[in-house]
């Protein structure tokens, strides 16, 4: 092994371990027309995992544009935050299913 | 008699094909089963002829969305009469719904492009608002197994769903 490798997996190692040190899974069901919990907090970085457990097909929007999951279903999907803020979030099919997600960085 | 006779005319009366749901004076499990499917089956022939006749594309991905959220309702419904061992039964209510809805597409399918639009995303707020005050205050109510209560109350969410979805389209066709 060269030592110009050595570094570099070095760096490699350093930079996998600053990033996502804690990053965790979050989820969140979407049972019979309701966001459960309504109010999750996570970090940027954690990924957050929708399960729709209906037979209808939902969505997962944010308000603001920045993000919008299909859930299509019975299946679930998925995001990884990257941004901190706090997020209200609905479903485009059925605006009545509302929740927040409050990113800390 | 009377009382069905008098609910009847007034139904027919009304401009609202879904005026008639909540004129149902105290329907039975069978017949409850009946309305709520065919309401569906009317909320799945008008979109139908949405996806044929609309030109905006927020109004045909609402009418994708009816057909298929209300197949998805309807499904449940057939599955859940059938483990009942229940057979649905054709009343005055679900009549009047279907040819009131009958009269409406027939009055639809005389329009075209931004008309045909408004006018059915108009009748599509105005309908789930009179299934969703039907299913609040007469269907839910009255149901006694509670299997088809819940699947009411499922099917109520999801209409009201709808409800804020049409509003939302309207608001937009302006």
């Amino acid at each position: 092994m060269t030592p110009r490798r050595t570094v570099s997996i070095v760096a490699a190692l350093m930079l996998a371990m600053s990033v996502p040190a804690h990053a965790a899974t979050i989820e969140i069901t979407m049972d019979n027309l309701v966001i459960s919990p309504a109010d999750a907090s996570a970090k940027v970085g954690d990924t957050i995992e929708w399960i729709n457990k209906d037979v209808f097909a939902h969505t997962a929007t944010a308000r603001n544009g920045d993000w919008d999951v299909s859930l299509p279903p019975k299946k679930s999907g998925s995001l990884i935050l990257k941004k901190a803020g706090t997020v209200d979030y609905y479903c485009r099919f059925h605006p009545n299913m509302k929740a927040t997600l409050a990113v800390e960085p | 008699m009377i009382f069905v006779r008098l609910s009847v005319a007034i139904a027919t009366l009304s401009l609202l094909s879904g005026a008639a749901l909540a004129q149902a004076a105290k329907p039975t499990d069978p017949q409850i089963a009946h309305i709520a499917y065919t309401a569906g089956v009317i909320d799945i022939a008008a979109a139908k002829q949405a996806l044929a006749k609309a030109s905006n594309k927020d109004v045909k991905a609402f009418a994708e969305d009816m057909v298929r959220d209300h197949e998805a309702v309807n499904k449940q419904a057939l599955d859940l009469v059938k483990k009942l061992n229940v057979t649905p039964e054709d009343n005055d209510t679900s009549r009047t719904l279907t040819k009131n809805a009958a009269d409406k597409r027939a009055e639809l399918e005389k329009l075209k492009g931004a008309a045909f639009d408004k006018a059915y995303a108009a009748n599509e707020v105005a309908y789930h608002k009179a299934v969703n005050s039907a299913l609040e205050t007469t269907l839910i109510p009255n149901a006694t197994n509670g299997e088809l209560k819940s699947l009411l109350q499922t099917g109520l969410k999801i209409f009201q769903g709808h409800e804020q979805h049409a509003e939302h389209v309207t608001a937009g066709l302006k």
